[in-house]
């Protein structure tokens, strides 16, 4: 399959991650290496085999709907880049 | 030579901390000298915490005074800078976390804490545990202590867990914690002469653990014998509540399997670990492996692992595709680095475009790429039927073998300059390391010998679900055989 820019640069819009022009080109053709080489997969019979989504070796397990670590508010918003009071602080998004 | 404070292993140095030969803050001291004479060179550390440790080590040997203490108690390790560490800095390798300082701590130090080990710092890796080489790091490459024969030239540790590894190979920690996703425990361990496991998945807790592909990464040991990583792999397992894809199994002691030996113990040769153009040397090493376990006792048994062609492409897709959305939490806006925007879109872009490093936003890029509606089936589902076809290929091999011998790397160490610039190339440092990834199964590296340049390479040995006592067994008969007791180049006992 062609990995072609316009591409690249709807997965980078879609990932939220600024690319130039120049940088759309370079990750172009690198993406296209890697997914060229990928294709190999197509060789594989994969009919009635199930997907695997994890080792399966934990127990599924549920757990009271408790409060275990709580009241730690400030410690929760000690890395924010930007706040004001408890608050996380964004650009205006509603009009 | 006299003997010298860094001719102590983890285990040796427990001894003479517990019969008081030396002193905890003796032992720390002399590694944070290390670490001021060697680390400006070698760059294995990120941050480094010599004051928390020296007060560690006051505390620890009030303790050992007293008789007590925990397993690990006064002894020097070093974090890959990937577990949060409450109130010490925690950055993953990358710009977008360069000031992030977690309010909590991984379990898995946390359990090594808990056992009186004494952190000297947070380790360099590829950012967000994302490379083979420890060059992708926003903190800057690692250098390899290790030295070619005939050359000064810079080498790489391997990666992801490059500072691990080559802190200590170059005696700056007695041990050190790694993460494994594809071979980032093994890979640098081969790379830098020294002994890693990648436990099963499941033994230890992720908890605090900065995920890069949640269904595969494991936490585990990194030191400079096997005794040493069972030591620590016994303080870091354990069940976890926190963590929902933690096993609920008792820890064994695992030094007690080191010296079972290995008579009567099936070992498998997979066929297709004979890839086409593999080194002879690496083909050499990999015969003198089978050859130390047959004269132990082993059974040796040609294997197939059939799908192990596609092990490295359906790891890419997986992981990637794992990476894209976890690391989309990283968005300015509840915590890391912040670059504004007009727009909250514009901040977000604006952020993760500033934040990430080449590598990392290649992936984000491939795994949004492969998750996107209309290649979803064509590529992620695929990846994961082939991935059940390899856990397939390790669970039908132990139904006739007890554990699995190979290579841990297709080469050994190579210079910073001579890493190749394709992507796909460089992926191919994992070849013999992803299929037991993907297949969640236990393994570890142990280094059997020089190459023809003088560096280190590993012997790989792959085993059951759990059953990391038989590669515990295994692996010592190895590395008595090997007895490699070379030393990098740069190293903490040798005086300029």
């Amino acid at each position: 399959m062609s990995l072609d820019a316009k591409t690249v640069a709807k997965m980078a819009r879609l990932a939220r991650v600024g690319l130039s022009e120049e940088q759309v080109h370079t990750y172009q053709k690198e993406m296209q290496g890697i997914i060229g080489w990928v294709d190999q997969l197509n060789e594989v019979d994969v009919t009635d085999v199930p997907p695997m989504i994890g080792t399966g070796l934990a127990q599924p397990r549920l757990r009271d709907d408790q409060v275990t670590d709580g009241n730690c508010r400030d410690k929760v918003l000690s890395n924010a880049p930007d706040r004001e009071g408890p608050f996380y602080t964004v650009p205006k998004v509603v009009e | 030579m006299m003997s010298s404070i860094f001719d102590h292993t983890l285990a040796s140095a427990r001894e003479a901390l517990r019969s008081r030969k030396i002193s905890a803050v003796e032992l720390v001291d002399a590694h944070i000298d290390a670490i001021e004479r060697l680390d400006g060179g070698l760059n294995s550390f990120i941050t480094r915490t010599p004051e928390q440790a020296r007060l560690a080590a006051k505390e620890a040997d009030a303790l050992l005074a007293k008789g007590e203490g925990g397993s690990l108690c006064g002894l020097p390790i070093g974090i890959k800078d990937l577990f949060a560490t409450e109130g010490v800095r925690t950055t993953a390798a990358s710009k977008i976390l360069g000031n992030f300082v977690p309010p909590y701590e991984s379990t898995v130090t946390a359990n090594l804490k808990r056992e009186g080990a004494i952190s000297l710092g947070k380790l360099n890796l590829d950012e967000f545990a994302m490379g083979s080489t420890n060059l992708t790091s926003a903190f800057g490459g690692v250098e390899n202590p290790w030295k070619l024969r005939d050359s000064d030239a810079k080498l790489v540790p391997g990666g992801s867990s490059g500072g691990s590894a080559a802190a200590v190979a170059a005696g700056l920690v007695l041990g050190a914690t790694g993460t494994d996703t594809g071979g980032s425990i093994r890979q640098p361990a081969a790379f830098c002469g020294i002994t890693g496991i990648k436990p099963t998945y499941g033994r230890c807790s992720r908890f605090g653990t900065i995920a890069f592909a949640s269904s595969l990464d494991q936490a585990g040991p990194m030191a400079r014998t096997l005794q040493d990583c069972a030591i620590l792999l016994e303080s870091m397992a354990g069940f976890d509540p926190k963590d929902s894809t933690s096993v609920n199994r008792p820890v064994p002691h695992y030094e007690a399997a080191l010296g079972r030996g290995v008579k009567g113990l099936k070992v498998g040769i997979p066929k297709e670990y004979r890839i086409d153009g593999l080194p002879a040397e690496i083909e050499a090493i990999w015969q003198q492996g089978i050859n130390w376990l047959k004269e132990a006792g082993a059974e040796v048994v040609d294997i197939s692992l059939p799908h192990t062609k596609y092990g490295l492409p359906a790891y890419y897709i997986a992981a990637l595709a794992e990476a894209s959305s976890n690391l989309a939490r990283y968005d300015g806006v509840r915590f890391g680095e912040r670059v504004s925007g007009a727009s909250l879109d514009a901040l977000y872009e604006a952020t993760r475009a500033a934040g990430f490093g080449d590598e990392v936003k290649r992936r984000i890029l491939l795994g949004t790429y492969v998750l996107s509606s209309g290649y979803y089936d064509a590529y992620y589902l695929r990846a994961q039927k082939v991935r059940t076809l390899l856990q397939r290929d390790f669970l039908k091999a132990y139904e006739t073998v007890d554990v699995i011998l190979a290579p841990t790397a297709p080469s050994g160490a190579f210079a910073w300059d001579e890493k190749p610039t394709d992507p796909v190339q460089v992926y191919l440092n994992d070849v013999f390391t992803v299929p037991a990834s993907m297949a969640g199964v236990p393994a570890l590296s142990v280094p059997a010998g020089l190459d023809g340049r003088g560096v280190p390479l590993g012997l790989q040995l792959i085993g059951r679900f759990f059953d990391e006592e038989t590669l515990l067994a295994a692996g010592s008969v190895l590395e008595r055989a090997a007895s490699f007791t070379h030393r990098p180049t740069i190293h903490a006992g040798v005086s300029a």
